[in-house]
C-alpha cells in the first residue's frame, strides 16, 4: 500500500509517457474503424458515396429512422437477446454441476470426458451447420429461439464447464467437509455456500457464455428463416436493387456494437479479475 | 557494512501537511551503528513500514535526510543503496533453480561465473541450502523460500543492511523459532547491519540487539530488550512488551508520594510535573507482591482468577474497578484471601501524558 | 488438490454429457454418414467407402486451403501474442485510465462477427473507406479486392484488431496478480527489465498465455464469417480459409460426401494441433517444477 503510493509520486516520467503513448496509439486502432463506421451511419448514401469527409457534413438520422420503423429490424434485436439469454442461462445450469463434479471428484472416464467436451469447443461451426440444420429441422427446432440456444450450447457448455472448473478449484474442499459436517444438504451447501464462494467466477461465465452467443452468426443464421432471426443476420438486407444501401448497413453496424459495449460498461470492474478465469 | 543515519527524518503521505496527525512518521534523528541488529517493532498502522521503506529507498522522505556511512542516500532508488530486503512473503524466482537464485544479483552485476560460484556455495552452505542447490525454487517449502531470499542479500559482499519486513508471517509456528535462531546466529557471525520489522515481540527481543518501539508515527523509545523491559519510556512501551503488560494506574502526586485513589504510596524520588499534565503510574507484574496481610501502603484489591500458565502463575485482580496483573511465582501460595497488593518502589515508574517522567536528583 | 473417488459424480456431469451429445454426437453421426455415402440426388445414398477421403486428403484445393489456414493462423498467433503481451505491460496499473482501457479494449471482442467483417469491409474499401482511401492518397496501390497481397493484409490486420485485445486482458489478468514485492526485490536485485521480464512477468503470465495460445489457435483455425464478409474468400481462392471452403462445397456446390469428409478431416486436425499444443504446454510446465 504505501510501496505503492511512494511509486508513483518518484520521477518515472518517461515510462508513463511511454505507457500513455503505446496505448493512445493502440486504442485509436481499435476505435478508428468502429467511428469510421458511426460516421457513416450519419451520413445520407450520397455523401457517402459523392464526397470523402472525415464527420458528416450534412448530419442525418434518417437511416436509424429506418431501422426503428421497421419491425423486422427491432424483431431480430429481440431474437438475437431471447436466445442469446436462454443460452446463457442453459449452459450456466448445466455446467455448475458438472463443473463440481470435475473439481471435486475422480470419477471413470473422467479425464477423456473433460477433454471430449473441450473438444466441442474446437468444432468449427462450418463442420455443424448443415447437420445441424437436417437434425434440428426434423425435430422440430429450426426457426426457434430454443434451436439457437441450444446450437450455442455445442461451444459454450465446455467453455463454461472448463472456466467455473478453475474457479471452483480455487476452493478449499475443507469448505465443502465443514459445510457436511454442520449438516449441510448437497443442494443447500451449494446454492447457499458455494455458489457465492464463486460468484465471481459464474458471472465471468455469464460473460463468456453471453459474448461467444452474440457474436456468433453462422450457426445462428443457417438455424433460423424468419421467426427467430438474428439482428445481425438482418444486416445482410441492406442489399437492394439499387445497389448496397451503406448508411442502413453502417446504422445497423452500430446499432448491434450498443449491446455488447453496455454489458462490457455493467462489468468494467470485474474484467481484469475475470480474464484470469481463476487460473493465473 | 554501514552505519545509518536518519537525519531529521519525516514523513507524511499528504502533500501539504500541517498538524502532527498529518504525518505517517514524526520526526527523528538517530544513528543505528554499523553491524547491529534492530527490530522495529510495533503495531500496524505504527509508522514501521513507513520507516522501512525510507531506509530501503521505495519512499523519498517528505523532510531530513538518510546517510549510509555519512553518503546522502536520500535521493537514491533501491537498486543504488546497496541493500538487501527479505519480504512478508517469500519472493524467489520460481522457474530459476535455487543456484540461480542465488547466483540472480551477482550476475547482474556482471561479476564471472568462477567467483559467482565459489560466493554462492559459501552462502549456501550457511544457509544449509546446499542439498537443494540443484531443485527448481518454486517446490520448495516457505522457510527454504524465505531463506533464498535472505541468501539472496547475502551473496552480496556490498550490502550496506540487510531489512527484514516480518518475515516469519508464513512460516509454520514450529519452524519459526528455528529460523530465527539460525538468523540470529547468521548475524553474529557475519556481523551485518539488519533491520529486522515486526509486531511480534518475541520476534523482537529475540532478534534484536536494540528494539526501536514505534507508535503512532513515534518513535517512542530505543533500547535493549532489558532496557524496554525495566524502563519504559512510554506507557506504550510498557503495555506492549511485556506478557501480561505494565500496569498503569492513574495517579497524583505530592513529593515523593504518590496517591491512588487516596491510597498514598512512597516513592524513591521526587518527580518534577507540570499542574495538568496527566499522570499514571505505571508498574510491571513482575514486581508486585500479594499478601493476607496489610502493610503500610498496600492496595485492597479483589482477586477475580488466577491463571497458572507453567512458569508462573498471573492473577488478575481488581483495584477500585481498574484491572491490575500481578505476576506470582509458581512456588509462592496464591488464592482469594490474598487481597493485599504491594508495590516495590524501586520499579514504579510514574507518565505524565503517556512519557516517563525524570526523576528530580538527574534532572 | 487430491481428489476423492465417486463414481456418482456422473450424475452431475450427465446433463451435461446429454445436452452436447444431443448436439455434438448426432450431427457428428450424420457427417460421417455422408462421408462414406454417395448420392445422385433424390436421398438415393451408395456406400463410398472411404473413396472421399481419399478424393480430399490428395484433394490440391484442400492442401490450398490447408496450407492457407496454417499460414494463417501462424502469422495472427505470432503478430497477437507478442503485441498483446507488450499491450497488457503498457495498460495502466491504477487510476481511472484502467477502466476506460478495459472497457474500449473489450469492445471488438463483443461485435458481432458479421459486423466486424462489414466495419473492415468499410474501412477498407478504396472509394469510400478510410484506410482505403487513406492509403491510395499516400500513394499505396491498395486495394483489397483484386490484389492477394492487400486482401491478406486486410484480413490479418482485422483479426489482430478483433483479438489481440482478448490476448491482452488474459495476460493483463496474469501480470495484476504479481505482488508489488516481487518488483521490488528484483530493484534490489539489479535485475533489467528484461530480466524482470523473463523471470518475473513471463513465468506468471504462463497458465494464461496457455489459454490465449489455445483459443486463438482453434478459433483462427475455424474462422469463417469475418473473411468470408470482406474478401468472400478473393480475390480468387486467395483468402478461402478452410472453413470457407466447407461451406462453398456444403452448401454451394451441395457435394454432401466430400463435404463430409473434409469437414472429419478438418476436425481431426484441429483436434490433433489443439491436443499436440495442449501436452507441449503443460509438459513444459511440468518440468518447470
Amino acid at each position: 500500500m504505501n510501496a505503492t503510493m511512494a511509486k508513483s509520486s518518484s520521477p518515472k516520467r518517461s515510462r508513463l509517457t511511454r505507457q500513455g503513448v503505446v496505448m493512445t496509439l493502440y486504442l485509436v486502432f481499435l476505435l478508428l474503424p468502429i467511428y469510421w463506421l458511426l460516421n457513416m451511419s450519419l451520413k445520407t448514401n450520397e455523401e457517402i458515396l459523392s464526397t470523402f469527409s472525415l464527420w458528416p457534413q450534412d448530419l442525418t438520422f434518417k437511416n436509424y429512422i429506418t431501422i426503428f420503423t421497421d419491425p423486422s429490424w427491432y424483431s431480430g434485436y429481440i431474437n438475437s437477446i431471447t436466445y442469446v439469454l436462454m443460452n446463457t442461462v442453459i449452459s450456466i445450469t448445466v455446467a455448475l454441476p458438472a463443473a463440481y463434479a470435475f473439481s471435486r471428484y475422480r470419477f471413470l472416464g473422467d479425464k477423456h470426458l473433460f477433454f471430449w467436451l473441450l473438444t466441442n469447443r474446437m468444432a468449427p461451426p462450418a463442420v455443424f451447420a448443415l447437420p445441424f440444420f437436417q437434425l434440428y429441422s426434423s425435430v422440430g427446432l429450426f426457426d426457434t429461439h430454443i434451436g439457437v440456444a441450444l446450437a450455442h450450447c455445442l461451444f459454450n457448455v465446455p467453455l463454461a464447464v472448463w472456466i467455473l472448473e478453475g474457479f471452483m478449484s480455487g476452493v478449499p474442499k475443507e469448505i465443502d467437509e465443514t459445510a457436511y459436517i454442520d449438516g449441510y444438504s448437497f443442494g443447500r451447501f451449494f446454492t447457499r455456500i458455494f455458489m457465492p464462494l464463486i460468484a465471481s467466477g459464474i458471472g465471468v461465465t455469464a460473460f463468456f457464455c453471453f459474448m461467444f452467443s452474440w457474436v456468433e452468426l453462422l450457426l445462428a443464421r443457417t438455424l433460423t428463416s424468419v421467426a427467430a432471426k438474428p439482428i445481425a443476420a438482418t444486416m445482410t438486407r441492406t442489399v437492394s436493387a439499387s445497389g448496397m444501401d451503406w448508411g442502413v448497413l453502417a446504422a445497423a453496424g452500430i446499432l448491434t456494437i450498443i449491446p455488447g459495449a453496455l454489458v462490457i460498461w455493467f462489468v468494467r470492474n470485474y474484467i481484469a479479475k475475470g480474464f484470469a478465469l481463476g487460473r493465473v | 557494512m554501514a552505519e545509518i543515519y536518519l537525519k531529521k527524518l519525516a514523513h507524511s503521505y499528504l502533500p501539504n501537511p500541517q498538524k502532527p496527525e498529518d504525518y505517517a512518521l514524526k520526526e527523528i534523528d538517530q544513528v543505528w551503528e554499523d553491524g547491529k541488529a534492530y527490530a522495529l517493532l510495533g503495531s500496524s498502522g505504527c509508522g514501521k513500514s513507513t520507516l522501512l521503506n525510507i531506509i530501503s529507498g521505495l519512499l523519498t522522505p517528505s523532510q531530513g535526510q538518510v546517510l549510509f556511512d555519512g553518503q546522502e542516500v536520500t535521493q537514491l532508488p533501491t537498486e543504488q543503496r546497496q541493500i538487501a530486503q527479505v519480504f512478508q512473503f517469500p519472493v524467489v524466482y520460481d522457474t530459476m533453480t535455487v543456484y540461480d537464485n542465488l547466483a540472480f544479483p551477482l550476475r547482474n552485476r556482471k561479476q564471472d561465473e568462477a567467483s559467482i560460484k565459489t560466493r554462492v556455495a559459501e552462502i549456501a552452505d550457511m544457509l544449509e541450502l546446499t542439498a537443494d542447490l540443484k531443485k527448481k525454487a518454486r517446490g520448495l517449502t516457505a522457510d527454504a523460500k524465505q531463506k533464498i531470499s535472505l541468501g539472496r542479500g547475502l551473496v552480496r559482499q556490498d550490502v550496506a543492511a540487510i531489512l527484514f519486513d516480518e518475515p516469519l508471517t508464513v512460516i509454520d509456528p514450529h519452524l519459526k523459532w528455528l529460523l530465527r535462531m539460525q538468523l540470529k546466529a547468521l548475524h553474529q557471525r557475519l556481523n551485518r547491519t539488519m533491520i529486522y520489522v515486526t509486531h511480534d515481540q518475541t520476534e523482537a527481543l529475540t532478534f534484536a540487539d536494540q528494539v526501536v518501539v514505534m507508535y503512532d508515527g513515534y518513535v517512542v523509545q530505543i533500547g535493549t530488550p532489558q532496557e524496554l523491559f525495566e524502563r519504559p519510556e512510554h506507557t506504550f512501551v510498557g503495555y506492549f512488551i511485556g506478557s501480561p503488560g505494565m500496569n498503569v494506574l492513574p495517579v497524583s502526586l505530592e513529593g515523593a508520594t504518590a496517591y491512588l485513589n487516596g491510597q498514598s504510596l512512597a516513592l524513591t524520588t521526587r518527580y518534577i510535573s507540570q499542574p495538568g499534565d496527566k499522570l499514571e503510574l505505571g508498574i510491571r507484574p513482575e514486581f508486585t507482591q500479594l499478601s493476607p496481610i496489610p502493610s503500610a501502603h498496600s492496595l485492597t484489591v479483589t482477586i477475580k482468577r488466577i491463571e497458572d500458565i507453567g512458569r508462573h502463575k498471573i492473577a488478575r485482580a481488581d483495584y477500585q474497578g481498574r484491572e491490575i496483573n500481578i505476576v506470582i511465582p509458581e512456588d509462592q501460595p496464591v488464592s482469594v484471601d490474598y487481597k493485599y497488593l504491594t508495590l516495590d518502589p524501586r520499579h514504579i515508574h510514574l507518565y505524565a501524558n503517556g512519557w516517563r517522567l525524570k526523576q528530580e536528583a538527574s534532572a | 488438490m487430491n481428489k476423492t473417488w465417486n463414481n456418482k459424480a456422473w450424475w452431475m456431469v450427465l446433463p451435461v454429457v446429454l445436452l452436447v451429445a444431443f448436439s455434438a454426437v448426432i450431427p457428428l453421426m450424420t457427417v460421417v454418414n455422408y462421408s462414406v455415402q454417395d448420392t445422385f440426388g433424390n436421398n438415393q445414398f451408395f456406400w463410398a467407402g472411404l473413396q472421399w477421403f481419399e478424393e480430399i486428403v490428395n484433394s490440391e484445393r484442400f492442401h490450398d486451403a490447408l496450407g492457407r489456414q496454417f499460414l494463417f493462423s501462424g502469422i495472427i498467433l505470432l503478430i497477437e501474442i507478442p503485441l498483446g503481451i507488450f499491450i497488457a505491460m503498457n495498460m495502466p496499473k491504477k487510476g481511472w485510465s484502467i477502466s476506460v482501457c478495459l472497457v474500449l479494449m473489450s469492445l471488438p471482442l463483443l461485435i458481432p462477427w458479421n459486423v466486424v467483417g462489414t466495419i473492415w469491409q468499410i474501412f477498407g474499401r478504396v472509394d469510400i473507406g478510410l484506410l482505403g482511401a487513406a492509403a491510395n492518397k499516400l500513394g499505396i496501390d491498395y486495394n483489397y479486392t483484386r490484389d492477394i497481397g492487400d486482401a491478406w493484409f486486410t484480413v490479418i490486420i482485422m483479426d489482430v484488431w478483433h483479438w489481440t485485445s482478448l490476448v491482452a486482458l488474459l495476460c493483463y489478468a496474469g501480470l495484476q496478480s504479481i505482488p508489488e514485492a516481487y518488483y521490488q526485490a528484483a530493484r534490489i536485485d539489479g535485475a533489467s527489465k528484461w530480466a524482470i521480464f523473463r523471470y518475473i512477468q513471463l513465468p506468471k503470465m504462463r497458465g494464461v498465455l496457455l489459454i490465449a495460445v489455445l483459443l486463438r489457435f482453434m478459433d483462427s483455425f475455424m474462422i469463417y464469417t469475418e473473411p468470408f464478409v470482406v474478401t468472400g474468400g478473393g480475390p480468387g481462392n486467395a483468402t478461402t480459409f478452410l472453413s470457407i471452403d466447407l461451406v462453398k462445397m456444403a452448401i454451394g456446390q451441395f457435394d454432401l460426401g466430400p463435404a463430409a469428409a473434409f469437414s472429419l478431416v478438418y476436425f481431426l486436425i484441429i483436434l490433433l494441433l489443439s491436443w499436440v499444443f495442449y501436452t507441449i504446454m503443460t509438459n513444459l510446465d511440468k518440468q518447470e517444477r
